[in-house]
C-alpha cells in the first residue's frame, strides 16, 4: 500500500469494559486462561471432597447424593471448563503470534467464542446452587441421564456441554481458518512451529467429533423433556447408541486434550535444550496420524457392551496401533534431549515430568486394548489411575511447562524459580501419591464411582496414602497460585526473548504489542528466529550472528486497521445464556427462551451491520 | 455472516477475504455432515421400531415430492441471486433472494402442514423410536431451514438498507453456500427416510 | 475438474441444472411407486439421489470449480460420517441385516 493513511488502531479501552468488547486474540487469549484456571481451582475443591469421603472405609464426608454430583462435576469441569479452555487459551495467544499474523482470522467470532464458553460454564456451575449439580457422570450414560428423578439436573448438564459444544466449533472454524490463509509469507505449513501444527489438528479433531455428541445431548435433553424414546429402552429405543454417539466424540476428546500439551512440549525441549526438535516432521506426522486413528478406537470403552467379537477384535487392534504414534513422539523428545544442553529450570522439569508420567499413563492405557482384560478392569480403579495418569500428569503438566515457558511473553517478567521448582516437586509427588495407589486398587476389585467402601476389603492402606498424595498435590497448586500473582507483581523483567527461543512469538516485545509486529516477518526457514539470531562457525556449531539486531517492534506501521472492540458478541452469546437456561425449565422458561433469542438475534444483527474495523474520533 | 478478516491493509502480504471466508465456510459444513450424519443414522438404527403406533405408511409421498421440488427450486433461485451478486445487478439480486426466502418460507409451512397431518394419524415424537427419530430429524432440518430464511432476510434488508460494501456479493455466497447445504440434506432426507421406507 | 478454469456457468446452465434436477426427482418417485423394481429400489435411489447430490455441490456450490481444498474439507466430513456410523450401524446390525 502506497498511500501513508495514519494506523487505525483501537483507542486502549481499559477497566471491565475493554475486556467485555474486546477484539484482540491476546486479551482473549488472557481471559481464557484466567476463566479456566478459577474452574482449575474449583474442580480441584470437588476433587479434594471426594478424597476426604473415600480417605477412610464408611467415609461421613458428603451423603451419596453429594458425591454423584462431585464426582460428575470435578470430570465435567476437568475437561471441558479447564483442560480445553486452557488449550484454547494457548492456542489464542500464541497462534498467531507462531505463524506471523496480526489476529486470528474473526476476531469478533472469536471473541463470542469465549463468552459463550464462560456463560456455558456459569450455567453448569449455578446448577449447584439451584436444586443440585448434575449427578450421572460426565459421560450420562443414559437411562442415568434421561431418568427423571430429580427433575432438572442433567437439563442443565446436555445443554451446558451443547452451548460447550458450539463455542468449540466455532473456535475451531476459526483456528483452521487462522492457518490455512493467515500464515505469513513464508511460512509454509511444514514450517509452521510443532504447538501451531497440533493445534490446528485438534480443530479438526473437535471439528467433527462434536457434532455427533450434539446430537446426542440433544436427544438426551428431547428424551427428558419431550417424550422421545430414543434411550427408553421400555419404549423401543436403545441406550447403547448414546454410548456409541458419546464415544466417537469422547475418544476424539482425548486426543484434544493431550495433542496442544504435546505441541507445547515439543517448543519447550528444543528451547532448553538448545537443539532443533529430533524429527521434527515425524512428530507433525504422528500427530496427524493420532489424529485419524483417535477416530477409529471409540469402541474400545464399550468392550462390556457386547459388541460381538468381531467388533471387539477391530477395536483392539485399532486401539493397540494407536499406540505407534504416540511412542514415536516419545522417542522424539529423549533424542531432542539427548546430547543436548539441557537447562533444568521449572518449565523444562514440567515438559520431562510429562514424558514420564505420560509413558505411564500410555502403557497402562495399552493395557486396555486387550479385551478380556479391559473386562476386569472396566469401572475399576485402575481406569481412573490411567486417566489421571494421561489427563493430569500429561495433560496439565504439559500446560504447565507451558505457562512457565510462555509466562513472560505474556506478562513480561519471569515466573519465580525458587516456587517453580517447589511447585514441580510438590505436584509431582503428589500427584503419583494420589494416583499411583489406584491401579493396585482397581486390580484389587475397587469399582469406581462408589460413595464407600467397607472396612477390611483390603481398600483401607491405599485410599488414605491417596487422599495425602491429593492433598499435597492441591498444596503444589496452591504454591503455583502464589507464584504466579506474586510474579505478576513485582517478578524479574524477563525482556523479549529470556530463553534465547527458536520461534516467531519470541521476535517480538513481551508482553507484544496490539499489532503483534511492526512488520510482518518474512520466513526463510523452519525455527526462522534461530536462524536470525544464529549462523554456523566453521566447526559446524551454532554461532551468534554478529550482524543481528532486533526488529523494532514500537512503531505501529502507517496505515494498519486493527480490529475495533465490539460488544455485539457478548450480547449475542448472552442471549444463548437466557435461551439454555429457559430451556431448563419447560414449559414456563420457554418465555425466556423467546427473549434470549430475541437478544440473539439482535447481536447478530448489530453485529452484521457493523464494520469490523471503524474510524475513531 | 459478515465476519471480516483482520485487515491488514499495511502488509506485503494480505490475505484474500474470499478465500478466507469461504475457507471457514466450508469447514463448518464439513462438521454440519457428521450433524446430520448422526441424525440419519439414528433413523436408520430406529425406522423399523414403531411400536403400536403407525409406521412409514403415514408418509404422503405426491406431497413430499412437491415440497422437495420447492427446496430443490430455492436452490436454483439461490444460485442466480448470487450470479446476480457477481455482476454487481444488485436489483436481481434482491428479487432472487427474496424469492429463494419464500420458497424456503413454503417448504417450511409444507412441512408444518406433514406434521400436523401425522399427529393427526398418530404418529408423535413420543409413539416410537421411530416417531422420535423422524420429528427429530426432519425438526432440525426446519430449523437450518429457518435459519437460512432469516440469513436471506437479512442480507436482502442490508442491501435495501444502502449498506452495499465491496464485499456484499461475497455475503451473498456464503448463503449460499449454507442454503444449498441445507438442500442436499434434505435430498438424502427424501431418498433414505421417505422414498426407501414405503 | 481443472484448477484454473474460470469459465463459470451462465444462469443458462443453472436453469438447465434446475431441470435436470426436477427430471431426477420425478424418476425417483416413479421408481419408488413401480413395484417390478423393489428389488433393486435401493440401490436405484441411491444412485440417483447422489447424482442430484453432486449437481448441486459441484455447480450450485461451485465446488467443481473453486480451490481444492474446500473439497477436501467437505469431502472428509463426509467420509467421516459414512465411515464412522456406518461402522455404529454395523455394531448394531442394521446395515448388513437389510
Amino acid at each position: 500500500m502506497t498511500s501513508a493513511t495514519p494506523a487505525t488502531i483501537p483507542a486502549a479501552r481499559t477497566g471491565i469494559w475493554g475486556w467485555m468488547t474486546t477484539t484482540d486474540h491476546k486479551k482473549i487469549g488472557l481471559l481464557y486462561g484466567v476463566t479456566a484456571i478459577v474452574f482449575f481451582v474449583v474442580g480441584g475443591v470437588e476433587a479434594l471432597f471426594i478424597r476426604a469421603q473415600l480417605a477412610l472405609p464408611n467415609g461421613e464426608v458428603l451423603s451419596a447424593d453429594a458425591y454423584n454430583q462431585m464426582f460428575t462435576m470435578h470430570a465435567t469441569t476437568m475437561v471441558f471448563l479447564v483442560v480445553m479452555p486452557l488449550a484454547t487459551a494457548f492456542i489464542n495467544y500464541f497462534l498467531p503470534l507462531q505463524i506471523g499474523a496480526r489476529d486470528v482470522a474473526f476476531p469478533r467470532l472469536n471473541a463470542f467464542s469465549y463468552w459463550l464458553f464462560l456463560f456455558a460454564g456459569l450455567f453448569l456451575t449455578i446448577s449447584f446452587f439451584v436444586g443440585g449439580s448434575p449427578d450421572a457422570g460426565w459421560f450420562g450414560y443414559a437411562p442415568l441421564s434421561t431418568q427423571l428423578d430429580e427433575v432438572v439436573r442433567m437439563d442443565y448438564w446436555a445443554l451446558g456441554l451443547n452451548t460447550l459444544g458450539v463455542a468449540s466449533i466455532v473456535s475451531s472454524v476459526n483456528f483452521i481458518t487462522t492457518t490455512l490463509t493467515m500464515r505469513a509469507p513464508g511460512m509454509s505449513l511444514m514450517r509452521m512451529p510443532v504447538f501451531s501444527w497440533m493445534s490446528t489438528i485438534v480443530s479438526f479433531l473437535l471439528l467433527f467429533s462434536l457434532p455427533m455428541v450434539a446430537v446426542g445431548l440433544f436427544q438426551v435433553y428431547f428424551d427428558r423433556n419431550l417424550g422421545t424414546l430414543f434411550f427408553d429402552a421400555a419404549g423401543g429405543g436403545d441406550p447403547v447408541l448414546w454410548q456409541h454417539l458419546f464415544w466417537l466424540f469422547g475418544h476424539p476428546e482425548v486426543y484434544v486434550l493431550i495433542l496442544p500439551a504435546m505441541g507445547i512440549v515439543s517448543e519447550v525441549l528444543p528451547t532448553f535444550s538448545r537443539k532443533p526438535l529430533f524429527g521434527r516432521n515425524f512428530v507433525i506426522f504422528s500427530g496427524i496420524a493420532i489424529g485419524f486413528m483417535g477416530f477409529g478406537v471409540w469402541a474400545h470403552h464399550m468392550f462390556t457392551t457386547g459388541l460381538g467379537p468381531v467388533a471387539e477384535a477391530a477395536f483392539a487392534l485399532t486401539t493397540m496401533f494407536i499406540a505407534v504414534p504416540t511412542g514415536v513422539k516419545i522417542f522424539n523428545w529423549l533424542g531432542t534431549i539427548w546430547g543436548g544442553r539441557l537447562q533444568l529450570n521449572s518449565s523444562a522439569l514440567f515438559a520431562i515430568g510429562f514424558i514420564f508420567l505420560f509413558v505411564i499413563g500410555g502403557l497402562s492405557g495399552v493395557t486396555h486394548s486387550i479385551s478380556p482384560a479391559d473386562s476386569q478392569q472396566h469401572d475399576s480403579y485402575y481406569v481412573v489411575a490411567h486417566f489421571h495418569y494421561v489427563l493430569f500428569g500429561g495433560a496439565i503438566f504439559g500446560v504447565f511447562s507451558g505457562i512457565y515457558y510462555w509466562f513472560p511473553k505474556v506478562t513480561g517478567r519471569l515466573l519465580g524459580e525458587r516456587l517453580g521448582k517447589w511447585n514441580f516437586w510438590l505436584m509431582f509427588i503428589g500427584m503419583n501419591l494420589t494416583f499411583a495407589p489406584m491401579h493396585m486398587l482397581g486390580l484389587n476389585g475397587m469399582p469406581r464411582r462408589t460413595y464407600r467402601y467397607g472396612e477390611g476389603l483390603g481398600f483401607d492402606m491405599w485410599n488414605l496414602v491417596a487422599t495425602v498424595g491429593s492433598f499435597v498435590l492441591a498444596f503444589g497448586v496452591l504454591l503455583f497460585l502464589m507464584n504466579a500473582w506474586r510474579s505478576y507483581r513485582r517478578g524479574e523483567a524477563a525482556g523479549d526473548d529470556p530463553w534465547d527461543a527458536r520461534t516467531l512469538e519470541w521476535s517480538t516485545t513481551s508482553p507484544p504489542p496490539v499489532y503483534n509486529f511492526a512488520h510482518i516477518p518474512e520466513v526463510t526457514a523452519e525455527d526462522d528466529f534461530w536462524h536470525r539470531k544464529y549462523g554456523v562457525d566453521e566447526q559446524g556449531r551454532a554461532a551468534r550472528r554478529d550482524d543481528y539486531v532486533p526488529v523494532d517492534q514500537s512503531t505501529p506501521p502507517p496505515g494498519l486497521h486493527l480490529p475495533s472492540p465490539s460488544y455485539y458478541p457478548i450480547l449475542g452469546s448472552f442471549g444463548i445464556f437466557m435461551m439454555i437456561t429457559g430451556l431448563v425449565y419447560v414449559p414456563w422458561g420457554l418465555l425466556a427462551t423467546g427473549a434470549g433469542a430475541v437478544v440473539t438475534l439482535w447481536g447478530m444483527f448489530g453485529w452484521s451491520m457493523e464494520d469490523l474495523v471503524r474510524e475513531h474520533h | 455472516m459478515s465476519e471480516h478478516t483482520a485487515v491488514d491493509t499495511n502488509a506485503e502480504h494480505h490475505a484474500d477475504p474470499d478465500v478466507v471466508r469461504k475457507t471457514a465456510i466450508w469447514v463448518f459444513l464439513g462438521s454440519e455432515v457428521l450433524f446430520f450424519g448422526s441424525l440419519i443414522s439414528t433413523f436408520l438404527l430406529y425406522r423399523t421400531r414403531i411400536g403400536d403406533g403407525p409406521g412409514a405408511e403415514v408418509f404422503d409421498i405426491p406431497f413430499t415430492s412437491v415440497s422437495s421440488f420447492v427446496l430443490l427450486m430455492s436452490s436454483l433461485t439461490m444460485v442466480l441471486a448470487h450470479h446476480a451478486s457477481t455482476r454487481k445487478d444488485w436489483r436481481q439480486m434482491r428479487v432472487w433472494l427474496l424469492a429463494t426466502a419464500m420458497l424456503g418460507m413454503v417448504f417450511l409451512a409444507g412441512q408444518v402442514y406433514e406434521f400436523t397431518e401425522f399427529v393427526h394419524e398418530g404418529l408423535t415424537v413420543g409413539t416410537s423410536p421411530f416417531g422420535s427419530s423422524f420429528f427429530v430429524l426432519t425438526g432440525f432440518h426446519g430449523a437450518h431451514v429457518a435459519v437460512g430464511v432469516i440469513l436471506l432476510l437479512g442480507t436482502a434488508f442490508m442491501s435495501f438498507a444502502g449498506r452495499f460494501r465491496p464485499d456484499e456479493g461475497m455475503n451473498v455466497e456464503m448463503v449460499g453456500l449454507y442454503w444449498h447445504f441445507v438442500d442436499i440434506v434434505w435430498i438424502a432426507i427424501f431418498t433414505i427416510v421417505y422414498l426407501l421406507q414405503v | 475438474m481443472s484448477e484454473t478454469a474460470h469459465v463459470h456457468p451462465t444462469p443458462r446452465d443453472y436453469w438447465q441444472i434446475a431441470g435436470v434436477l426436477f427430471v431426477i426427482t420425478a424418476v425417483e418417485v416413479a421408481v419408488a411407486y413401480i413395484e417390478a423394481l423393489d428389488p433393486v429400489v435401493a440401490p436405484i435411489l441411491l444412485t440417483l439421489s447422489a447424482a442430484k447430490f453432486v449437481l448441486v455441490v459441484g455447480w450450485f456450490m461451485h465446488l467443481k470449480y473453486d480451490l481444492k481444498r474446500y473439497r477436501r474439507f467437505f469431502y472428509l466430513g463426509l467420509a467421516g460420517a459414512v465411515l464412522l456410523l456406518g461402522g455404529t450401524l454395523f455394531t448394531f446390525g442394521v446395515l448388513i441385516g437389510h
